[in-house]
């Protein structure tokens, strides 16, 4: 006791763990990161589609990133989405399989397309910026579609083969391959995101979303973070685009059609937005209600999902994630 | 004499309306300067001309002799020039350090790092602690800014342009909505600004006008009436007129 008030005579002292344990990992996010592992074994049919969750959670992961911290609203986010996915799909089918190259080069074009269209979507409010978002995508959707030598149209890009994975792991029929790609490229950019939004720039956002009249009188440069944290956002999709591509040797051109927009937004207020983990749940959850209720009840399973979005927006607004705090709250409340 | 801050024939219009009319203000290096007038006088007006918070329809606004019209509001502020707001605009959900840090931050050149966490600049969150020392502020450093009595978000709201180390310092109604005996504590804490540092305030509490400044300008209708020593304001007659009134002769 004695020491800590010298130490606070000695120089004003606020204590700075306060500020590092938010971006320490807690137990609970370490059980988290092992839910994927305990999948592998436990559904060793489903490789394929727990696959499809990795690469959606890292879609939905990169609208956080541009949503959830920086307050931007899309309707078009796909847009980068597809653009990854072709880049890497036209890369692998002109004879350039090697995967890595493909996410990169994917990264590359989604985020340079994010850099030029933040230009256009920071010009305005919401509202704005919706119909920009979500023009922008309608036209690359048309691009695809009429551009049938390059992208096959309709029909879908064919003949994409994808080198062995670091020339030694090829894609095999099981997915084993593309389970542990896809799910170790969602953690390390997890892991980098996480990074980012402690740091001083995810501090800088934070900002901005709450107030982001009062940011440049701090002597921020709103505009400059905005665009910067919406092309990392673009390149995000980008690489997640560019997973599905590889992983099943095939770009559908509606990769770029509007509904995967929306449900990528559903699946993030679902999930809960603006902490990473709620984009993660959502795009678990999402995808593994549509798996089983589709199965169950093909026709109307988008009902149910309508109500459920229409129950959390009213009851749960943070989601999933928010829900999950609430309760833990509660119970160490009720514990103490 | 040498202005720190100056206007040169300030115009502001909306639609027709001149909520500032052909204003030429200076204010002195080291100054405390007060800006006064009736309600709708424009000064908050005036106050968001000079930050870049508004574009003027004519005229330029000189800091440190430099022309800094076209600028946009960060660039002043990393040149020095910082504003406090009438209303609380602050961070609700972000504490009292982390809001304090953004401004750090930013005055630092760290605003854009990406890597390392917030906490681990060591040099930003010792001087933010030094701020929020200064403001009294320590005790609160962790909480929610939105839990805050009124009282101490006014003080949040000054912490945040210290933060940013001003040289030209504007102060929009530090005191509005705070009760008395807390406001005073707010005045002591502006009283106690380095004399190296630079004040320009707006204020209603014509007490408070008198015992702090040591210049004061009258803005009415968008116009400069007058300007001058204390003193001088208290006897001239046109600003009894439009605006003290009794607060001076009673």
């Amino acid at each position: 006791m004695a020491v800590a008030s010298l130490a606070e005579m000695a120089r004003p002292g606020v204590d700075p763990t306060a500020l590092t344990r938010a971006a320490r990992w807690q137990w609970a996010e370490w059980v988290f990161w092992l839910m994927p592992l305990i999948a592998y074994f436990a559904f060793p049919q489903n490789l394929v589609f727990l696959s499809q969750i990795a690469i959606t959670a890292l879609f939905c992961l990169s609208l956080d990133l541009i949503l959830g911290y920086a307050g931007i609203v899309s309707l078009g986010h796909t847009a980068f989405f597809g653009v990854g996915a072709y880049t890497a799909g036209l890369l692998a089918s002109h004879g350039h399989g090697e995967p890595l190259l493909g996410l990169f080069g994917a990264a590359a074009c989604a985020a340079g397309l994010g850099f030029v269209s933040s230009f256009l979507v920071l010009r305005g409010a919401d509202l704005t910026r919706l119909m920009v978002t979500l023009g922008v995508s309608m036209m690359l959707f048309e691009a695809a579609n009429k551009l049938t030598d390059l992208t096959g149209g309709v029909d879908g890009l064919q003949g994409i083969t994808v080198e062995p994975l670091l020339g030694r792991f090829s894609f095999d029929l099981y997915g084993k391959t593309a389970f542990w790609y896809s799910f170790i490229v969602l953690f390390l950019l997890f892991w980098v995101a996480r990074r980012l939004v402690h740091s001083p720039v995810g501090l800088s956002l934070r900002g901005i979303r709450q107030n982001v009249g009062r940011m440049p009188a701090l002597g921020t440069p709103v505009n400059r973070r905005l665009a910067a944290i919406y092309t990392v956002g673009a390149a995000y999709a980008g690489v997640a685009g560019a997973l599905l591509a590889q992983t099943t040797q095939f770009v559908a051109v509606d990769v770029l059609a509007f509904p995967r927009s929306a449900e990528l937004l559903l699946m993030l207020v679902l999930g809960g937005a603006g902490n990473l983990y709620g984009a993660l749940l959502g795009a678990i959850v999402f995808m593994t209600a549509r798996h089983l209720l589709s199965d169950l009840n093909p026709q109307y399973w988008q009902f149910w999902l309508g109500m459920l979005l229409v129950l959390i927006v009213l009851f749960a607004r943070d989601g999933i994630v928010g829900g999950l705090r609430r309760a833990a709250r509660r119970l160490s409340r009720s514990r103490r | 004499m040498s202005a720190v801050l100056q206007t040169r024939g300030l115009v502001k219009c909306f639609g027709r309306f001149v909520a500032t009319n052909d204003v030429n203000l200076s204010v002195r290096a080291g100054a405390r300067h007060a800006l006064i007038g009736p309600n709708g006088a424009g000064k908050t007006t005036l106050i968001n001309l000079l930050t870049g918070f508004l574009d003027p329809s004519a005229g330029d606004v000189l800091l440190k002799g430099e022309v800094v019209t076209r600028l946009p509001q960060h660039r002043r502020v990393q040149r020095g020039l910082v504003r406090t707001f009438q209303i609380n605009r602050l961070f609700a959900d972000l504490t009292v350090l982390e809001s304090v840090l953004m401004a750090v931050n930013e005055r630092l050149g760290l605003g854009a790092r990406f890597w390392r966490p917030v906490g681990a600049f060591g040099q930003a969150v010792d001087e933010a602690a030094t701020v929020l020392q200064n403001l009294n502020l320590l005790e609160v450093a962790h909480e929610r800014t939105r839990n805050l009595p009124y009282g101490k978000q006014r003080l949040v709201e000054i912490a945040l342009a210290l933060a940013a180390r001003p040289e030209v310092l504007l102060l929009d109604e530090p005191a509005a909505g705070v009760p008395a005996g807390e406001s005073r504590e707010l005045f002591e804490t502006i009283a106690q600004l380095p004399p190296d540092v630079t004040v320009l305030l707006i204020e209603h509490d014509m007490d408070l006008v008198f015992r702090f400044a040591d210049r004061i300008s009258v803005l009415v209708n968008g116009g400069l009436l007058t300007e001058g020593e204390p003193d001088a304001i208290a006897r001239d007659p046109r600003v009894k007129e439009v605006y003290l009134g009794e607060a001076i002769s009673g």
